[in-house]
């Protein structure tokens, strides 16, 4: 796994901590998958200065990093206070950037993505853009100042998994050297694992969990689905033919009878 | 004979004063407020008898307890209206309705003709939609008002000051009912803002509370009668400030025009903030440490737990029994 801005992390798993039905139940879901990384909204709670300290708390004791996000940030100014507040909280530098760009889809304004995060990057941010899989974009974003990239599978919440296999293997090839997460879309532990074999570092998800019936269990079904993609990756998988390939010898067998 | 005095009169006091005076404890309410207000979180709540729907998010306690809840309050103010809960959701939504059917319990489909016979003026809005028999609704504010004049009729006293739980303690059995206000004294206490409009819209009528399921922005409404309905709430992970957001104003009402497009031409009678206690699990606890009993994190379910914590609370003086919800207790 490539680390992120020199930061290591112990497994694959980006959680996001909105919509749980309880702390305690979100806390649950963090130590059953193991997640390295938990995201953290600061738009929404911001209604005052420490008006949000409770819940941050509880996020800090989880023990893993932390991961600010700017969701629900439409515009750059709005996503460069949020960052600044985010930093001035969790003290790191660490920032998930969405500037959304469609309220029906959320999908990022790309535009406003590269000038936030070329803002941000110069101030001593460390920015994951959230961005769709386009290459052009992407560049843009790595000229911008950003080391890590975080394209979308599918629009936030729909559940769609990976929509874009084929974009999405040719950012994997383009940017051999870039660590690269799939946020956003991700439904079920499959299409993680599919994340993994496509040679993806890792997946940032929140409603698959969330808003599961048993959130902690899925959870750990999405780290489990995680393990099996990432140790597919390494075991070096077949290549896929158009002929049937026989695994047992037919040599010697009465196929006429 | 038992004396009891209770530190706040927000739902979970009066509740409690009830349970305790029905035992015949002696009883004492202080209150920095005085009669029920703004002051008190219960003054903005829904009022939604709905334990079967909270389980959608809620864990186990809350349905089972939650079904004390409309049985209670008609007894003690004869002001539950017993019309079930309808949920419903835009068509792109219906995988939210089927989600939320399979996570709780004793709901009937409904089809749109269906929701017409238990709505009329939701006939042609929703193709699908689930109906809850079984629950009921209440007006908060009349049903609080009803709950202090009974406890004021068998002899409650009522104070106006603050008090502090400790130094009361002091002289005799003292219980912390103050909610949010306790959190420096509560450990683990957290706040969750909650927003709500009050609005007069007599061009729509509905018979039960309706739930519009929304991915971002679940809305529910409940009818107060009179063409005035509540529309609640928000859940946000933050103490309350003084103000409702222009986020959240703009994200309830359209939700409710979601709903019916009447309500835009609504008058916005109240715009409601403030701060629901509330534990990690969102779960209401019990503690005792001697003189002094706790009682708190009622989260979004002032009414429907109350009466419980209430029973508790009472089997806990009387008894002695453990409460369910008791995590701490010492002598």
């Amino acid at each position: 796994m490539r680390s992120f801005y020199g930061t290591d992390l112990p497994n694959p798993l980006m959680l996001g901590t909105a919509q749980y039905p309880s702390p305690a139940i979100l806390a649950d879901a963090f130590k059953r998958s193991g997640a390295g990384v938990a995201t953290v909204s600061l738009r929404r709670e911001s209604g005052g200065a420490r008006a949000g300290q409770d819940f941050w708390s509880l996020i800090k004791d989880l023990g893993v990093v932390v991961l600010p996000n700017t969701a629900g940030c439409h515009s750059v100014k709005e996503a460069v206070t949020t960052a600044h507040m985010a930093r001035e909280v969790f003290g790191t530098p660490w920032i998930k950037l969405e500037v959304i760009g469609e309220e029906d889809t959320l999908q990022p304004d790309v535009f406003g993505l590269v000038e936030a995060a070329r803002i941000l990057s110069d101030d001593g941010f460390q920015v994951f853009p959230y961005t769709t899989e386009d290459l052009v974009v992407a560049g843009k974003l790595l000229d911008a100042g950003c080391e890590v990239l975080m394209p979308w599978g599918a629009p936030i919440g729909s559940g769609k998994g990976l929509n874009n296999v084929f974009g999405l293997r040719a950012m994997r090839a383009h940017f051999p050297d870039i660590p690269l997460v799939i946020d956003a879309g991700l439904g079920l532990p499959s299409h993680a694992c599919q994340a993994m074999e496509l040679g993806y570092d890792a997946v940032l998800l929140n409603t698959a969990v969330a808003k599961a019936g048993d959130p902690a269990a899925m959870a750990e079904a999405f780290a489990r689905g995680l393990e099996a993609g990432l140790l597919a990756r390494s075991a070096d998988p077949m290549e896929p033919r158009d002929m049937a390939a026989p695994s047992t010898p037919v040599i010697g067998k009465a196929f006429l009878s | 004979m038992i004396a009891a005095t209770i530190i706040g009169g927000g739902v979970a006091g009066l509740c409690a004063a009830r349970a305790l005076r029905d035992r015949g404890a002696s009883v004492t309410v202080i209150d920095r407020g005085g009669d029920i207000g703004p002051h008190a979180c219960s003054w903005w709540a829904g009022g939604m008898l709905a334990p079967f729907c909270e389980g959608e998010s809620a864990e186990e306690p809350v349905v089972r307890l939650g079904q004390e809840a409309a049985t209670w309050w008609q007894d003690k103010t004869g002001l539950v209206t017993q019309n079930g809960s309808l949920v419903v959701s835009a068509a792109r939504d219906q995988g939210d309705l089927t989600r939320f059917a399979r996570l709780t319990r004793m709901s009937e489909s409904l089809n749109a003709d269906q929701i017409a016979d238990l709505e009329p003026d939701l006939e042609g809005r929703f193709k699908a939609g689930l109906f809850f028999p079984s629950e009921a609704h209440l007006a908060p504010r009349a049903a609080l008002q009803s709950l202090r004049a009974g406890l004021i009729e068998s002899g409650v006293e009522f104070e106006t000051r603050q008090a502090d739980p400790q130094t009361e303690a002091k002289a005799g059995l003292t219980i912390d009912c103050r909610g949010y206000s306790a959190k420096d004294t509560v450990e683990g206490l957290r706040g969750v803002k909650g927003e709500m409009l009050v609005l007069r819209c007599p061009d729509v009528t509905l018979h039960r509370p309706v739930r519009l399921l929304h991915p971002r922005i679940p809305l529910y409404i409940v009818p107060r009668g009179d063409g005035v309905f509540m529309l609640g709430a928000t859940m946000i992970e933050a103490s309350a400030g003084q103000n409702v957001s222009a986020r959240a104003l703009l994200e309830l009402l359209s939700a409710a025009y979601a709903l019916h497009p009447a309500f835009a031409e609504a008058e916005v009678l109240e715009i409601g903030v403030d701060t629901r206690p509330a534990f990690a699990d969102n779960l209401p606890r019990i503690r005792r440490t001697g003189n002094l009993i706790q009682a708190n994190g009622l989260f979004r379910h002032g009414f429907l737990l109350a009466p419980a914590l209430a029973r508790m609370i009472a089997a806990q003086v009387f008894d002695n029994q453990t409460p369910e919800v008791m995590d701490e207790i010492h002598a």
